[in-house]
């Protein structure tokens, strides 16, 4: 699916800026992001991919710019609507959940936030829809494996019905094969709900399998913005992500002197 | 062709725990030449627990057993802990995932390496320096004479694992058992890691395990890879033939990584099947 320029972008950044004491750690970046897209967000540590996720949850310092959602222009303080249409999803499935909360708290606190009543049958329809079924409820966090507590995290993000869901490298703390499942689950939820998904990663492969489009990142601004099949295809035309591309192909002996 | 740098035969790790014992590793045997051989396998499956106890930084509360584990000959399981500390830095090193986390954080990166250096051999503080700092060199650190003085939390993730590589080499050892050198890393410094662990392994003619969850990230870097599952090695394959290879779990693990340029939606996921366990 491709931005579509006739409808408003569900999320529109412009010249965004954030600055952490005197590091600009986001340098001006600009970008359109069309209903029901997947976008994704590449880069190295230190590029700016998470501190743009960060900064439209509202989660970093932003010193300049705009941030859009569904053409109206969001201030400083994030209300609860927009918590309840943006929901993020963390990498760290170890760290995101509250060690000394069940599942089932875990599930009713943000429902409890946005008064959204009925909430044994979501929760226990959220814990299908990832899964993992009803009989999680009432488990910790340390009884969970790390797919298992992923899939927690989602199905928290999910049950306020956004339309929207920031995904902060969700797979890369996971093995291979648990990563498999957790993608297919992710491209599933956004086909069945139509959401909007803006996903951060390192792994080029993870990005372009699931992503429309994405943004090459480096040093807080932006390399290029291209779509999946142009960089599987390898018409790229900016050297940094030609090297990024190499290097997400292994190792070849050629390299060392 | 003389005999083996290291010989594994039927090696255990076992760890007792309250809910019962834990089999970390279950008989685990290869041998290992002057090459460059992966272990791969997922979170628990073992490969870790492997590399530690040829070392012998195996928990306390473990029991580790072997029919055979030797090191050039010498017999790892009967040796005394002062002779094994004498092998460990020396002889036989090992690379850590995170240098965050392995490097002294209170000691400058010049005074670690000339520890090292100094713990096993008899130098004079100069010699060491000048050592310490071809060392530096030698892991391609363009400016050694300042990172030298530096504290590991002045440094990138990248400089910091090339101090650790300097570090774990400035002894000579024979053996390097490396731990996810690279996974905390950026992949374009992931693979300047990689050349230098590669120039360096191939021209002092050191035997190197390399420890990983990425299966083609080992079998473009290794001559040969085994594949743990559940504590035990399900296939042993000559890297360039892991396209070929014959047990599902390594060919489930291969299949299931999102690929650039292939499209498949949804991805194959691991079937897993209770008699790889056995």
């Amino acid at each position: 699916m491709m931005a579509n320029t006739a409808s408003t972008p569900a999320l529109s950044i412009r010249g965004l800026e954030v600055t952490y004491d005197h590091f600009r750690a986001l340098k001006g970046v600009s970008l359109d992001i069309a209903p029901r897209e997947s976008f994704g967000l590449v880069g190295e540590s230190g590029s700016g991919k998470s501190t743009l996720l960060r900064a439209v949850a509202g989660l970093a310092p932003v010193s300049a710019g705009t941030i859009a959602l569904d053409g109206q222009t969001l201030g400083n303080r994030r209300d609860k609507e927009f918590y309840r249409r943006v929901q993020m999803v963390f990498q760290d499935p170890y760290g995101s959940l509250h060690p000394r909360h069940t599942v089932d708290r875990l599930l009713r606190e943000p429902l409890d936030i946005h008064g959204v009543s009925d909430g044994e049958n979501r929760i226990n329809r959220a814990l299908d829809e990832v899964g993992l079924g009803s009989g999680f409820r009432f488990r910790y966090p340390h009884q969970l494996s790390g797919g298992q507590r992923q899939r927690v995290a989602i199905a928290r993000a999910l049950i306020v019905e956004p339309s929207i869901l920031l995904l902060d490298e969700p797979t890369s703390a996971l093995d291979a094969s648990v990563q498999a499942e957790v993608l297919n689950l992710l491209e599933q939820i956004r086909r069945d709900r139509a959401l909007t998904f803006v996903m951060v990663s390192h792994d080029l492969a993870v990005v372009t399998h699931m992503c429309d489009r994405l943004m090459v990142m480096q040093d807080g601004a932006e390399v290029e913005q291209l779509t999946s099949p142009e960089l599987a295809e390898r018409r790229v035309t900016k050297d940094y992500t030609v090297n990024l591309l190499r290097a997400s192909e292994g190792f070849t002996r050629r390299q060392s002197a | 062709m003389s005999a083996p740098l290291l010989e594994v035969q039927n090696l255990a790790v076992r760890f007792p725990t309250r809910t019962g014992r834990v089999d970390a590793v279950r008989g685990v045997s290869f041998t290992l030449g002057r090459e460059r051989l992966g272990i791969v396998g997922e979170s628990g499956s073992g490969k870790s627990q492997t590399g530690r106890a040829i070392l012998g930084l195996t928990a306390p509360s473990a029991q580790v057993t072997a029919d055979r584990l030797r090191f050039d000959g010498q017999d790892l399981l009967t040796m005394g802990d002062a002779e094994r500390r004498r092998l460990r830095g020396k002889r036989i090193a090992m690379v850590l995932q995170d240098p965050k986390y392995s490097l002294d954080p209170v000691m400058s990166i010049g005074r670690q390496i000339m520890e090292t250096l100094r713990t096993h051999e008899r130098v004079s503080r100069s010699e060491a320096r000048e050592r310490a700092l071809a060392m530096l060199e030698a892991v391609q650190i363009r400016d050694p004479k300042r990172v030298f003085e530096l504290y590991p939390h002045e440094v990138s993730g990248g400089m910091g694992q090339r101090a650790m590589i300097a570090m774990m080499l400035i002894a000579g050892p024979e053996l390097l058992i490396a731990d996810e050198p690279t996974s905390a890393l950026d992949v374009t410094v992931q693979l300047e890691i990689l050349a230098i662990l590669d120039s360096l392994v191939r021209h002092k003619g050191m035997g190197l395990i390399f420890v990983s969850h990425d299966l083609r990230l080992v079998s473009s870097f290794c001559d040969r890879v085994l594949v743990m599952y559940a504590g035990r090695v399900v296939e042993e394959i000559a890297a360039r033939d892991l396209s070929q290879a014959q047990h599902p779990y390594t060919r489930g693990l291969l299949n299931c990584m999102p690929e650039i340029g292939a499209s498949r939606h949804p991805l194959p996921v691991l079937e897993r099947q209770a008699e790889w366990a056995r």
